[in-house]
């Protein structure tokens, strides 16, 4: 025969301490295993920031007006105390303006953390372990299919998000080419070349955010060819782009020292040069047939070397993952014009859009920047050959749209799932009404109001959603973090939830537990006190 | 103390309606011990939910002290059973998980009272019943004499005027249902009205008023008689 103990009063301080510290310890394990924790990006750290000390000042309160007032008889306490009374519990702090304010936190914590009403949801909790962990178990699994869906979702985003930044997110490339269309009075396959006139004139179009122009200095090479770069007596074969100062916009240059080309470089036509990392490991380093042979690297910035018989200061190095972008050196693109036999020709104009401009107003733009330079090199504008047009603004679009379709497709499972752990949560409350009514009609006949009945069965709701709902939600970020370190794939980068969302989800289902224990306690309310103590 | 007027209800059985009690009139004074009679199926149950405001009437007037019982909102109702009155059934109706002590405190935790007070309380009521030495056990462990004590200890504890008992020695012995008479008896010498819902002509015997009630009507309306009164109750 089972026989319910009596907890003892210093058991339940015990009791009390301990529970205190594990929800804490819950919260806390949940924050800190969402990633970017506290080092979280700006928006996301006000809300973490005042969840953390809501719940350590309900915690800590919770806890000191207990020892305090809880259990203590009106006549043993503390004279000078602020009584606050809440049901059966008393919740008393020592009057000091900043505890004052911390005491409201505290009663409305303290009505939450009313032992007593605990005491009833534990004994109901404790008598049905196998339908509480049933339960559990059904939200828990909602809430981790949840998180790891939208965080994969997230992960895949992240990914392609990632490999569309190494060619920029949002640019636009356009290169001239021949033509395909006579256009007055030109017969077709004439080859088409700008000019820094059609860079000057395409600055004046409103909505561009970044016009970088390219020379190839090797005719029409896309990337502009390599050539011999020496230094003292090292020489090889790198690319050499001649460009301005938004290619590092549109490209995404990484810079690891030094700066990128920048106007005064192009407005000066100074020969100032930017070179990759093997470039620079290639001329500087220590070889083992010349110099030191130590391995060792030396400082580039500001030594001279020559490309093309031309020689270039250096004034940054940068980085890339790509081998062959990262073999390439920069120069001033009206440096090569000059030094290079260039004229004023350019090859290629390529541009990017402000943030805001939508879809649309990006493809006026591009058709505006054609129209322009159709105009002053007399090709048709609808001529898809003169110019070659890369962009990737259009496929990002695309992508996105494709992502957001996903992304409600996740959350639309995702709040399925969810919703079948609650439903079941309310079936199975509705199951434990129906056992208890005769319980629930003789706590009715002892004086117990329809709201007693309804908060006793919405609180046991709203624990057991809660705990399974962190459960799973630690579960589902753990899981995530397990992923975002064991999988290394270019389609999914970092799979993670953010805090917002974590938070939101957390808020959720304290509501989902209100809600899923809202019908069935309705109905607990109802019962009618005579049908179930009749004892016919 | 508790006065009924041209007291009418029906069930709704189907298309037409069963009439319960038909006019009853009765009146019960501060401190009287009154037995219920009838046969099953007379109305008696439906009378003592009534009067215990667990169930509504359709006409006529319920007095309870200066109170009009009568479509009161369940908040309301739920005070009024917690303050005024004192239940005792049957089939005990004890929570089966809560030990003895919990059950008789139960009332209070509805009044709101803190568990160390209600806890004290309930120990002093189980003394009364003479099962102070039970508060830990749960009603599983314990004999029908035995649970119906903590049932009456429940019923007592919150300082009730009026005790109302649905046939409290029908599932006891003879030997067991004399002592809880005794109980009962003792309980209505501290001033508090007790009324027993029976068909035990035994226990109708050691009531002084017996009221009958026959198809939903009340035979013997005999006045209240003269008691002795303490004044209030304990």
């Amino acid at each position: 025969m089972i026989e319910a103990k009596q907890i003892k009063p210093r058991k339940r301080w015990l009791a009390r301490i301990g529970l205190t510290l594990a929800i804490l310890l819950v919260g806390l394990l949940v924050l800190a295993s969402l990633p970017g924790g506290l080092s979280g990006s700006g928006g996301g750290f006000l809300p973490l920031a005042l969840f953390t000390v809501l719940a350590l000042c309900g915690a800590l309160l919770w806890l000191v007006g207990g020892l305090v007032g809880a259990d203590t008889p009106p006549e043993e306490r503390t004279g000078f105390a602020i009584r606050g009374e809440l049901g059966p519990l008393y919740a008393e702090v020592k009057p000091s303006a900043v505890i004052g304010i911390l005491q409201i936190f505290g009663l409305v914590f303290v009505s939450m953390f009313q032992i007593d009403r605990w005491g009833e949801v534990f004994d109901t909790i404790r008598r049905n372990k196998l339908r509480t962990v049933l339960t559990c178990v059904s939200v828990a699994w909602g809430i981790y299919v949840m998180v790891v869906l939208l965080g994969m979702g997230q992960g895949l985003n992240n990914g392609i998000r990632k490999s569309f930044k190494k060619d920029s997110a949002n640019a636009v490339y356009i290169n001239a080419a021949k033509t395909s269309i006579p256009f007055a009075g030109y017969n077709i396959n004439r080859r088409i070349t700008f000019n820094n006139r059609d860079y000057d004139a395409a600055r004046k179009i409103p909505g561009i955010d970044h016009l970088g122009m390219q020379y190839f200095i090797h005719g029409g090479r896309f990337g502009g060819g390599e050539m011999k770069t020496t230094r003292g007596t090292k020489s090889n074969l790198f690319g050499v782009n001649a460009i301005n100062s938004a290619t590092y916009y549109l490209d995404t240059i990484d810079m690891v020292q030094g700066r990128f080309v920048n106007e005064d470089d192009v407005a000066n036509k100074r020969k100032t040069c930017v070179i990759g990392e093997p470039v620079r490991d290639y001329l500087f380093g220590h070889n083992t047939n010349t110099d030191a042979g130590d391995g060792g690297v030396d400082d580039p910035m500001g030594e001279w070397i020559d490309v093309g018989g031309v020689p270039f200061q250096v004034v940054g190095v940068y980085h890339s993952d790509n081998e062959e972008s990262a073999r390439q050196v920069y120069i001033p693109v009206t440096t090569a014009q000059l030094a290079f036999n260039g004229a004023d020709r350019i090859g290629m104009i390529m541009f990017d859009v402000k943030p805001g401009v939508s879809i649309e107003e990006e493809g006026q733009i591009k058709r505006q920047v054609i129209e322009l330079l159709a105009a002053s090199h007399q090709f048709s504008p609808d001529d898809k050959q003169a110019v070659h047009v890369f962009d990737t603004i259009e496929g990002f679009s695309h992508f996105q749209q494709f992502f957001s379709v996903i992304s409600l497709f996740v959350i639309v499972i995702g709040l399925g799932t969810l919703a079948a752990g609650v439903v079941g949560v309310s079936n199975i409350m509705m199951i434990a009404v129906k056992e208890r009514t005769k319980e629930i009609g003789v706590r009715k006949a002892l004086g117990a109001t329809p709201q007693s009945i309804i908060a006793m069965i919405v609180q046991e709701a709203v624990f057991l959603t809660s705990i399974a709902g962190l459960l799973g939600l630690s579960a589902g970020v753990v899981t995530l973090g397990a992923m975002a370190q064991f999988i290394h794939t270019d389609m999914i980068d970092n799979p993670s939830i953010n805090i917002s969302t974590g938070v939101a989800a957390a808020i959720g289902l304290v509501i989902a537990g209100a809600l899923a224990g809202f019908v069935p306690a309705k109905s607990a309310a109802r019962v009618n006190p005579i049908e179930t103590l009749r004892d016919q | 103390m508790l006065r009924l007027s041209k007291l009418n209800k029906y069930y709704k059985v189907g298309t037409h309606s069963l009439h319960v009690l038909r006019d009853v009139d009765l009146e019960i004074a501060e401190g009287e011990m009154v037995a219920i009679m009838g046969a099953s199926g007379s109305g008696k149950s439906t009378l003592l939910n009534i009067l215990g405001i667990l169930d509504d009437y359709d006409s006529g007037e319920y007095w309870l002290g200066d109170t009009l019982i009568k479509d009161l909102s369940e908040k309301k109702s739920a005070n009024y059973r917690n303050r005024f009155l004192g239940f005792v059934f049957q089939s005990f109706n004890l929570l089966p998980f809560k030990t003895a002590m919990e059950n008789v405190a139960l009332p209070l935790y509805y009044q709101g009272m803190s568990r160390r007070r209600r806890n004290q309380e309930a120990m002093r009521y189980l003394e009364r019943v003479g099962l102070a030495d039970w508060a830990d056990h749960t009603p599983a462990e314990m004999s029908g004499g035995q649970k119906q004590r903590v049932a009456i200890a429940r019923a007592l504890i919150g300082k009730p005027r009026m005790i109302l008992a649905d046939e409290p020695t029908g599932a006891l012995d003879s030997a067991t249902s004399a002592q809880i008479m005794d109980l009962m008896a003792e309980i209505n010498q501290s001033g508090i009205t007790v009324l027993i819902v029976t068909h035990d002509a035994e226990v109708a015997a050691r009531t002084p008023r017996t009221i009958r009630i026959h198809d939903g009507k009340i035979v013997n309306a005999s006045a209240p008689e003269p008691k002795p009164t303490q004044s209030e109750a304990a």
